[in-house]
């Protein structure tokens, strides 16, 4: 299988490369247009933040390529954020506009409220084929300090200071607000059930 | 049910190889890091910690590689420490496949790397490891792997360490550490009532019941621990199922 991941500014894609070799796959890091729209799967992993991330697609045209895209696409943490309509981060930014969902900041309500929210937690009302296998309540790894509320895109919900998208679908654009690589055996089947959709 | 209360094992390296100090000597050998490591994480391991304790330049090149194999197969979270002292130590590492680092003397001498690893990488690679001895009713941060007394104070450090931009506090009491009879709990609680960002237990695990009192006493986020995984005294899958027992929230 082919699979691509885009290159850009915000990605920590090292992880997600040593997943993918795990499975015998040997991913193409790329911003080449072209060589995406003919992947059969593309991932948009990242660590970093939004404003700058956005700014650098934009300059490339990555944007326009990463809408345009026809085949399953995965985005991952910052991923998923920069394919929501828009971020606080940064003063607030324009993004994607795959989700209809505007990505915010966790405002804490008590001490324990720690942003950002690092570690383990359970993943619930599991509703894509992303989560063949997966049983509500299986944990996976999150490290963020911003988030995308409910909305009509969530298909899967964690709970931290508030219950938000821990995974998002529309058409062909799937996206995880953990991360499936660092989220032991329930991330590597999520992200086989990616490779499999 | 919010964040899960993580267990993490941490391993010290030299020379490619896992060794575990007993209050920061005696090392004794326990074995290939990456197998370790695989082996803690299909026992419900959390996180990993793994912390080069070679002093030589050459022994830091041998980590690296080492860090390069964990990361290729390791599929839950790592951090790695030791013999950090400046920005590109921390970039070597985290090109390796590292997710965070952990710093300590070097930190506490510099304390502006803090705020260059934040700033490069960002607050969630940048884990401020402190080893503090209580003497005479105050806890003094040391230097150099416990060898050196600074007139640092661990809360004041801390806060500051945070306010640099610091995403956890790996907090050792030497007091505590290698003698098994729990963690410091009250000085947890006292970061943990404090800071913002994630306090780790490290230092005095003997029982199951130590890790309790350090989520439930010390509100720490994570408990740390190594030799009682290393020679099997206590079983991380047990572990978990009797602190879930407990009504404390982790991951099974």
């Amino acid at each position: 299988m082919n699979v691509a991941i885009v290159k850009y500014n915000a990605g920590n894609i090292k992880s997600v490369d040593n997943t993918l070799r795990r499975f015998g796959i040997a991913p193409v890091l790329t911003d080449n247009a072209e060589l995406l729209a003919k992947a059969d799967r593309v991932l948009f992993p990242g660590q970093g933040e939004a404003s700058g991330a956005m700014r650098y697609l934009k300059e490339r045209r990555l944007d326009e390529v990463i809408r345009n895209l026809r085949q399953p696409v995965l985005g991952i943490c910052i991923g998923q954020q920069l394919m929501c309509r828009h971020s606080d981060e940064g003063g607030g930014t324009d993004c994607l506009g795959i989700f209809d969902a505007d990505v915010i900041r966790f405002a804490p309500r008590k001490h324990e409220d720690k942003v950002p929210a690092m570690g383990w937690n359970s993943l619930h009302g599991l509703a894509s084929p992303l989560f063949a296998g997966i049983s509500d309540g299986e944990f996976a790894y999150f490290v963020h300090s911003y988030y995308a509320p409910v909305c009509e895109s969530t298909i899967a919900t964690t709970e931290h200071i508030v219950s938000y998208s821990a995974a998002l679908n529309k058409d062909n654009f799937y996206a995880t607000q953990f991360h499936p690589e660092k989220s032991g055996s329930t991330g590597e089947k999520i992200l086989k059930n990616f490779l499999e959709l | 049910m919010g964040l899960a209360k993580r267990i993490i094992p941490c391993l010290d390296v030299k020379d490619g190889q896992t060794v575990k100090g007993t209050n920061f000597v005696n090392l004794r050998k326990a074995g290939d890091p990456v197998e370790l490591g695989k082996a803690y994480s299909k026992a419900g391991a959390d996180e990993l910690i793994f912390l080069d304790i070679t002093a030589s330049h050459e022994g830091r090149k041998t980590f690296a590689e080492t860090v390069t194999r964990i990361a290729a197969e390791i599929n839950i979270p790592f951090t790695v420490g030791g013999g950090i002292n400046e920005l590109a130590d921390v970039e070597r590492l985290l090109y390796a496949g590292a997710d965070k680092v952990s710093v300590n003397s070097a930190a506490l001498r510099s304390p502006g790397l803090i705020d260059d690893i934040a700033r490069r990488f960002g607050s969630q690679v940048c884990v401020c490891a402190i080893d503090a001895r209580l003497e005479d009713g105050q806890w003094h941060c040391y230097l150099n792997g416990g060898r050196l007394r600074t007139e640092r104070k661990l809360l004041e450090w801390a806060k500051e360490a945070q306010d640099r931009g610091a995403g956890e506090i790996l907090f050792t009491s030497m007091n505590h550490d290698g003698v098994k009879e729990g963690y410091a709990n009250e000085a947890l609680a006292m970061l943990a009532d404090t800071l913002s960002i994630p306090v780790i237990a490290s230092g005095g695990a003997g029982k199951k019941e130590h890790f309790r009192d350090a989520f439930t006493i010390g509100h720490a986020d994570a408990a740390l621990a190594a030799s009682v995984f290393h020679f099997g005294e206590i079983d991380i899958r047990e572990l978990k199922a009797y602190l879930k027992e407990e009504n404390i929230n982790v991951r099974i």
